[in-house]
C-alpha cells in the first residue's frame, strides 16, 4: 500500500499509514490535524514559534509578519481583475454572507488573520446547469505591500466550469478561497502562483464537494519567496470526487510549501492526489504534506496520494510526508506514495551518447519527469504553457 | 575512411580505496567496414573500454590516446563524439521515464545528422526499420527502456545504430540474456548496417554465440584490462574450445 523511498543527503520522505485498532507505530497520523483547532478569529491560535506540527517546515521569520500580526495591510498592494463568461456573477460581498466561510473555517493562524482582516469577499457565482465554455479568469497581480484576501467560488448544481487564477508581481498574501461545488457539478481550478522572487503567499484553499459532484484542482507553484498552500476538500454528499494535481519548481533559495488535507467524511467519495515538483539551487526547499483521513463513516472511499520530486542539483531539500489515516475497513482502496530522486547522471548519459547535448537532455528527462501529471491534468491549453514554465525554469538554471 | 585509433589507453575508476586501474594499455585499430570481436571473461574491462570510448563520466582516461580520423575523442563531450560517429549500443541501457521512443528518437536523429528529418520520410523510416527488427509499432509510444525486457531493449539498441548510421559502432554483449530467435533478429540488424561498409564495429561479446551469425574479421582476447591475444576468426574456434583459461592464467590477468 505504502510506498515511501528516501533519498539521503538533501532529502526526507517519510510517511504513515495508520489504521485504526492497528497498535499504532507512526506519532503523526492526519487525526493530528482532523482534531486540530478551526476558528475565524484569529485570536483563538497562538502567534506559531515554529515547532509546532503544522509550522516546523515553514520559515517564519519569512512570512513578514503574517503569522504574528504585525503585516498589516496597505491598500493598493493587490490588484484583482475576474472575467467571466455571460451568465456569471462576480460580485463582492461582505463577511456576514452566508457562503462566506460556508466551507470550513480557517484551521491555521494565517488563514485566521486573513479571515479576521478581509475587507470585502470576492465572489464568483455559476448559476446551477450553466455549462461555461469559457474559463472564468481570476489574475492577482502584486504591486507591493500586504493584503489580506477573501475568496468564494460557488457553482450550482449540474453546472460546469473552469477557473484559472494567476499570482503574479510582488506582494505579501494571505488568504482563504472557498469553492462550493453544487450536486452534480464540475469545477476545475488552476491556481498557478508565478510571483516575483521577493513575494509571500499563505492561503488555505477549502473545498465542499456536492453529492455526485467533481471538483479538479491544478495548482502550479513556480515563483515566490515563500509559498505556503493549504488545499483541503471535504465533501457534502456521497458519490464526490476530487482530483488535486499540483507541480511546483523551486529554486535557489525559495520554499514552497503545499499541505494537503482530503477528509473523507463521507460514504462512498473518491480523492487521487498526484503533486511532483523538481528542485535547483542551493537552499531551494519543497514541503509536500498529504494529510488523508477516511473516517468510520466514509465507507466506499478510494483514495490514492502521490508525491514525486526531481532534485537537480546538490543544495536542495526536499520533506515529504504522505499520511493517511483509516478508520474504517470498508473501502475501496487506499494508498500512498512518496519518493525524492536525484537527476539522474546516467539518463543524462545515454541521451547525450545519442548525440543530444547536455542542455537539451536535461530538459528531456525534466519534461519526462512531469508528462505524465501534465498529461493527467487534460486541460491542452495549459499543457503547452505547463511545458513552456519548465522549460523557462530549466534555462535559468542551465543557462 | 573512417578510422578509430586507440593507443597505450590507461583508465580508473573511483574505488573506494582510491582510484583503481582497470584498463592497463589498449591498443586496437578500428576502420570503417571491419568488424573487431573482443572477447573476454567477465570483469576483463570491456564495457570499461565501451564506456571510456563512449566518455561516460565515471572513468578517468590516466593516459593514451583515441583518435578517430585524426580527432581527439577524448577532448570531446559525450554528446559531440555521439555526432563525430561515435555510437554505443550498451550492456544495461538506461530507462528515462516519461520520454517516448519516438520522441527520443527523433531527438537524436536530429542532433546526429544536423536537421531534423522531414516528417513524412522518417515516420517511413523508422517504421520500417522497426518492422526489419520484428518490433510492434506501438513500442515507439512506449517510455525508452521502461518496463522493456532484456530483448526489447537490445533490439531498441539496434534499432537506434540502424537509424543514426554511426562510423564506429561499439556493441556492448548485445547477445547476452537473448534467446536464439532474437539474437538472429539483432544479429541481421547489426549485419545489415555492416553491409553498406560504412560502420566500423566493435562487438564486444562474452561469448562465441553471436560470431555465428556476425562474422567478424579480426577477433581479439581482451584479459586484465588490455589485449592479450589478437588473431582471425579461427582464435574465436579456439575460445570455443578451451575457453578463456590460458589467458587468465597466462598472467595476463589481475
Ligand atoms: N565504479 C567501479 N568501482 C570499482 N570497480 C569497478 C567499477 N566499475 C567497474 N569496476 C571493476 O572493473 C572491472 C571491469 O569491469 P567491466 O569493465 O564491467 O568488465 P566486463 O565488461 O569485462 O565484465 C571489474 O572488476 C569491475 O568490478
Ligand atoms: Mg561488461
Amino acid at each position: 500500500m505504502a510506498d515511501v523511498t528516501t533519498t539521503p543527503g538533501g532529502a526526507t520522505t517519510s510517511g504513515s499509514i495508520k489504521v485504526a485498532g492497528v497498535p499504532g507505530e507512526f506519532s503523526q497520523p492526519a487525526d493530528a490535524r482532523s482534531e486540530a483547532l478551526a476558528s475565524y478569529d484569529v485570536a483563538d491560535f497562538p502567534v506559531p514559534h515554529g515547532r509546532e506540527e503544522n509550522w516546523r517546515f515553514t520559515p517564519l521569520h519569512r512570512l513578514k509578519g503574517l503569522h504574528d500580526g504585525t503585516a498589516e495591510a496597505t491598500s493598493g498592494a493587490i490588484k484583482v481583475d475576474v472575467t467571466a463568461p455571460e451568465g456569471v456573477l462576480v460580485t463582492a460581498v461582505e463577511r456576514d454572507d452566508a457562503r462566506v466561510g460556508a466551507a470550513g473555517k480557517p484551521v491555521d493562524r494565517v488563514a485566521a488573520q486573513a479571515f479576521s482582516s478581509f475587507g470585502k469577499a470576492g465572489l464568483v457565482s455559476v448559476p446551477k446547469d450553466a455549462q461555461l465554455t469559457e474559463p472564468i479568469r481570476i489574475t492577482i497581480h502584486g504591486q507591493g505591500g500586504v493584503a489580506y484576501g477573501h475568496q468564494v467560488i460557488e457553482v450550482g448544481a449540474f453546472a460546469e466550469a473552469v477557473v484559472v487564477i494567476e499570482h503574479t508581481g510582488d506582494a505579501v498574501l494571505a488568504a482563504n478561497v472557498e469553492y462550493l461545488i453544487g450536486d452534480g457539478a464540475k469545477l476545475t481550478v488552476v491556481s498557478v502562483q508565478d510571483w516575483e522572487d521577493t513575494a509571500v503567499h499563505a492561503a488555505q484553499h477549502t473545498a465542499l464537494v456536492g453529492r455526485d459532484a467533481s471538483f479538479k484542482s491544478v495548482i502550479v507553484t513556480l515563483g515566490g519567496d515563500v509559498v505556503r498552500l493549504h488545499p483541503r476538500v471535504i465533501y457534502g454528499g456521497t458519490g464526490g470526487e476530487a482530483e488535486l494535481y499540483g507541480l511546483y519548481f523551486a529554486d535557489a533559495g525559495q520554499h514552497l510549501e503545499h499541505r494537503l488535507f482530503v477528509d473523507h467524511d463521507t460514504p462512498h467519495c473518491r480523492s487521487n492526489v498526484a503533486y511532483k515538483g523538481a528542485l535547483q539551487g542551493q537552499d531551494a526547499h519543497a514541503v509536500w504534506i498529504g494529510d488523508v483521513l477516511i473516517r468510520a463513516e466514509a465507507e466506499g472511499t478510494d483514495t490514492y496520494e502521490l508525491n514525486r520530486n526531481l532534485l537537480l542539483t546538490d543544495g536542495a531539500r526536499v520533506d515529504s510526508v504522505p499520511n493517511l489515516e483509516i478508520e474504517t475497513g470498508e473501502i475501496v482502496g487506499a494508498g500512498h506514495a512518496s519518493a525524492t530522486g536525484r537527476f539522474d547522471d546516467e539518463q543524462l548519459f545515454y541521451l547525450q551518447s545519442r548525440g543530444i547535448p547536455a542542455d537539451e537532455a536535461r530538459r528531456l528527462v525534466v519534461r519526462g519527469f512531469f508528462a505524465e501529471l501534465v498529461q493527467q491534468i487534460g486541460l491542452p491549453e495549459l499543457q503547452e504553457r505547463l511545458i513552456e514554465k519548465i522549460d523557462a525554469e530549466l534555462e535559468a538554471s542551465v543557462g | 575512411m573512417a578510422t578509430l585509433e586507440i593507443r597505450d589507453l590507461h583508465v580508473s575508476v573511483e574505488a573506494e580505496n582510491g582510484p583503481r586501474e582497470i584498463l592497463k594499455g589498449v591498443d586496437l585499430v578500428v576502420k570503417q567496414g571491419e568488424t573487431h570481436a573482443i572477447m573476454g571473461p567477465n570483469g576483463s574491462g570491456k564495457s570499461t573500454l565501451a564506456y571510456s570510448l563512449a566518455g561516460h563520466p565515471k572513468y578517468t582516461i590516466t593516459s593514451g590516446t583515441v583518435l578517430l580520423d585524426g580527432e581527439d575523442v577524448l577532448a570531446m563531450s559525450v554528446d559531440e563524439r555521439a555526432r563525430a560517429g561515435v555510437f554505443l549500443a550498451m550492456q544495461y541501457p538506461v530507462e528515462v521515464p516519461g520520454v517516448s521512443v519516438s520522441n527520443f528518437l527523433r531527438t537524436s536523429a536530429t542532433a546526429i545528422r544536423g536537421e531534423a528529418p522531414k516528417l513524412r520520410t522518417w515516420v517511413k523510416e523508422v517504421k520500417e526499420a522497426m518492422a526489419d527488427l520484428q518490433m510492434d509499432p506501438a513500442f515507439a509510444e512506449r517510455n525508452v527502456n521502461e518496463g522493456f525486457s532484456g530483448g526489447e531493449k537490445k533490439r531498441h539498441e539496434i534499432l537506434q545504430m540502424e537509424l543514426l548510421k554511426p562510423k564506429i559502432a561499439i556493441l556492448d554483449e548485445t547477445d547476452s540474456g537473448l534467446d536464439v530467435d532474437a539474437l538472429r533478429v539483432v544479429s541481421e540488424g547489426v549485419n545489415r548496417v555492416r553491409e553498406t561498409g560504412e560502420v566500423g564495429t566493435l562487438l564486444i561479446t562474452h561469448y562465441t554465440r553471436i560470431l555465428r551469425y556476425i562474422k567478424p574479421d579480426f577477433v581479439h582476447v581482451f584479459a586484465g584490462g588490455k589485449i592479450v591475444a589478437s588473431g582471425g576468426p579461427e582464435l574465436a574456434d579456439q575460445l570455443e574450445e578451451n575457453g578463456y583459461e590460458q589467458y587468465v592464467k597466462g598472467g595476463a590477468a589481475e
